[in-house]
């Protein structure tokens, strides 16, 4: 009995020890931002089941792309994982900076069938199109409207609105009554303070004015390539459509914006919205939660709506990111084990339910999803109608081409549109031929 | 004592390793002093110059690695000198260095002469002078940015009480015509008081002897200026006016918190535009070559100015 009990002991220390020494210390690279403070939090259940322990490297947005981008490409050990944005998919999968996952998942039985299909093709698939998994979608998000219920709900408003366009003060369905209502509230004083129609993006140095004009620009025809010739640019990025978009963003901006917001971006909206600047305000679906919370506009004084649908197309710039395994890291098994964990339908459950936003659809499609915050139908709503930005390997010589030439026409006033839009083609067709693409 | 560890220390040195050290001759042992230093110098500042540019006749990019790298010849040159956006930053860069040069040398002067006036709380104001260029540039961008700010900013303000115009009319980091100037504004506040503090250098320098005898000459105040106090601060001036050039010339961080480079490409510098190229879009060949064209640029025009400093000085 004694050499059993001792055995037993003996047993255990050794599981124990065993166990202890492959505990591995994972670091985990993100933007800084509210979803991965909750993931910290999520996260601490995975150190419990599994022994190992978690580290954080938050960067702020600004910064993330240029500090991350510089760890992978100098093959940087510092990140075991990464929630890297969606464009970077391209160059992380060719230039070898993410392992692919594919038997991974199928060893795991984890299927991408079970992920929204737009979040799939936009944060784990490359080349699009293809089962070539590099990445588990991991956050959501989209890029939608916050307006001020409260203030759309005022009756001396909804009379004033009524008479001068005809139609009830409620949430746009189209981008033109959009600019209507950005119009109706520019300078107008509500509660003995001036107010502005809307905040939008017009950021210069980073993907800021690219990811707000295109909500605009996609519903007026503009778009990368067609399905038969993915390079195809000319007449489909500057055609006579996409210019009266860009066009249309430049009046919303010239109209309808607050004084000096030349170079806002998703924090500087937020700011604007919140000390009760602006009606409207375009942002990413993330911070709907924190609007929620927040003690001046949230608590049902704030309501959400999709990117209203322009002349040519309904949809949205699509935001969020895939979780991936760096392949420089030294500890890639314990890295799938936090990717296996991080799959399960409770833990992505519980993701939603602290704020994450998760793109399973157990989660998302489960009946009582869309009534479970007042911003979840919205989300839906959203995530149905995205469009992503190029995920190239080159995606970042695009943006910075893009961010360029839109900022030059929309904020500086610089030429036409359709200028911008030809200069833009003309960098473009540049960039692909340099990559051999064209 | 000391003839004791002379010795003890002679007796240690194995007698092969002192007769080679005897036979050593004085240049010898310079070159072996020296060369650390030479080596450190050619591992960090020769290496990569020669490594860029041969990298700048390449299509090279850093974020590629295992690309294959094709020689390129003069294409990257071509493409550069011939690029109207390049220009535009190039000009961006040249009104501001420009303007920043004129005022800072202008206001600096003029503070460095009334401070080298004696009075009272003569050192107080000195050191609060300079406060400005003890801050981070990060730090002042940032706050600048507030200060600029159309509906809360003290800058506008301060502009809307002495116009009467509209403080929320008018956005000086976003309005094409009023960028460049904001920008100016702020790098003439935050390094006026470093020409200030090398004008009062030269002004001190100046022995009160020459002015007594001015003084016996019967010279006007006026006179004594233009020929005595100008000539003799002049090389420190000229100092000031290359120390700042060349830091101007570079100008990074306090402009990218400002503008961003914006509004459009507005006060885009050179600086600004090749990190985008190089560590943004990671055309290391092209931004190779843009840094080369920069760097014989500002050297070209740094010797020039130097060869014309120690003239001056020769006077």
């Amino acid at each position: 009995m004694q050499f059993k009990r001792t055995m037993f002991v003996a047993t255990a220390a050794l599981a124990a020890g065993s166990a202890a020494a492959t505990a591995d210390d994972l670091t985990l690279c993100w933007a800084a931002w509210d979803p991965a403070n909750a993931l910290v939090e999520l996260s601490k259940d995975f150190e419990a089941q599994s022994g190992h322990t978690m580290s954080f490297e938050f960067v702020p947005w600004p910064n993330f792309a240029d500090r991350m981008l510089n760890e992978l490409n100098s093959g940087g050990e510092l990140c075991d994982l990464m929630i890297g944005d969606s464009q970077w998919i391209g160059l992380g999968a060719e230039a070898g900076h993410y392992i692919q996952l594919n038997d991974f998942f199928d060893a795991e039985g984890i299927s991408m069938e079970d992920f929204l299909p737009a979040t799939v093709t936009g944060y784990a698939e490359w080349p699009k199109g293809t089962p070539n998994y590099w990445a588990l979608p991991a956050y959501a998000d989209v890029v939608g409207w916050t307006y001020r219920k409260d203030w759309f709900e005022k009756p001396e408003l909804q009379a004033e609105f009524e008479e001068t366009y005809g139609r009830k003060l409620e949430a746009p369905k189209t981008l033109d009554e959009l600019k209507d209502i950005a119009t109706f509230f520019q300078e107008r004083t509500i509660d003995g303070k001036t107010v502005y129609g809307a905040a939008i993006y017009t950021e210069r140095g980073s993907e800021g004015i690219t990811m707000g004009v295109t909500n605009v620009l996609y519903n007026y025809g503009f778009d990368y390539g067609t399905p038969e010739d993915p390079y195809k640019l000319e007449g489909v990025v500057n055609s006579p459509e996409a210019a009266e978009g860009l066009e249309f963003y430049k009046e919303l901006y010239d109209c309808c914006t607050p004084p000096g917001s030349s170079d806002w971006y998703m924090s500087e909206d937020i700011d604007a919205y919140k000390s009760g600047q602006v009606a409207l305000q375009m942002n990413f679906a993330f911070i709907w939660p924190g609007v929620e919370a927040d003690p001046n506009v949230g608590g049902g004084k704030s309501g959400y709506f999709a990117n209203p649908e322009g002349p040519n197309g309904h949809f949205a710039q699509l935001g969020g990111q895939g979780i991936s395994v760096v392949s420089y890291s030294d500890s890639q098994d314990a890295a799938l084990e936090y990717i296996k964990w991080f799959a399960q339908p409770e833990i992505q459950q519980r993701w939603w339910d602290m704020g994450g936003a998760s793109a399973m659809r157990a989660v998302v499609e489960a009946p009582d999803f869309a009534t479970s915050q007042p911003f979840a139908q919205t989300f839906l709503d959203s995530m149905a109608i995205v469009k992503d930005f190029w995920a190239e390997p080159a995606y970042a010589s695009l943006l910075l081409a893009m961010q360029d030439h839109v900022h030059s026409y929309v904020v500086a006033g610089e030429g036409t549109a359709q200028e911008a839009l030809d200069n833009l083609v003309s960098d473009w067709t540049e960039i692909f031929e340099d990559e051999g693409k064209m | 004592m000391a003839d004791s560890m002379i010795e003890r220390a002679a007796m240690s040195t194995p007698p092969g390793t002192a007769r080679r050290i005897r036979g050593l001759s004085d240049r010898t042992i310079a070159w072996i002093f020296v060369s650390p230093t030479i080596f450190l110098l050619l591992a960090v500042n020769i290496f990569p110059l020669i490594w860029t540019i041969r990298l700048s006749f390449t299509n090279f990019r850093a974020n590629r690695p295992n690309a294959e790298v094709a020689w390129v010849g003069l294409r990257n040159y071509e493409r550069i000198l011939t690029d109207s956006d390049i220009w535009q930053t190039m000009q961006a860069t040249a009104h501001f260095l420009f303007w920043t040069l004129f005022f800072q040398v202008l206001i600096g002067f003029t503070l460095a002469w009334l401070i080298n006036r004696k009075f009272k709380g003569n050192d107080l104001w000195t050191t609060i002078i300079v406060l400005p260029m003890m801050l981070s540039p990060a730090v002042v961008g940032n706050f600048w940015t507030f200060l600029y700010q159309p509906q809360i900013g003290l800058f506008n303000y301060g502009i809307a009480f002495l116009t009467g115009a509209d403080p929320t009319s008018f956005s000086m980091i976003g309005d094409v015509a009023l960028a460049p100037w904001a920008i100016i504004i702020v790098d003439t506040w935050m390094w006026t008081p470093f020409v200030t503090l090398i004008c009062l250098a030269g002004l001190r320098s100046i022995p009160d002897s020459i002015y007594e005898a001015a003084e016996c000459d019967r010279a006007s105040n006026w006179r004594q200026f233009w020929t005595i106090t100008i000539p003799m601060t002049l090389p420190f001036l000229m100092l000031a006016v290359l120390f700042r050039g060349i830091e101007n010339f570079k100008m990074f961080d306090l402009v990218v918190q400002l503008t961003g480079g914006g509004p459009g490409n507005t006060t885009t510098l050179t600086s600004i535009d090749l990190k985008r190229e190089a560590f943004e879009k990671w055309r290391t060949g092209y931004s190779s070559a843009y840094a080369i064209i920069l760097f014989v640029t500002v050297f070209g025009l740094a010797s020039i100015y130097v060869k014309a400093l120690n003239k001056v000085k020769e006077r």
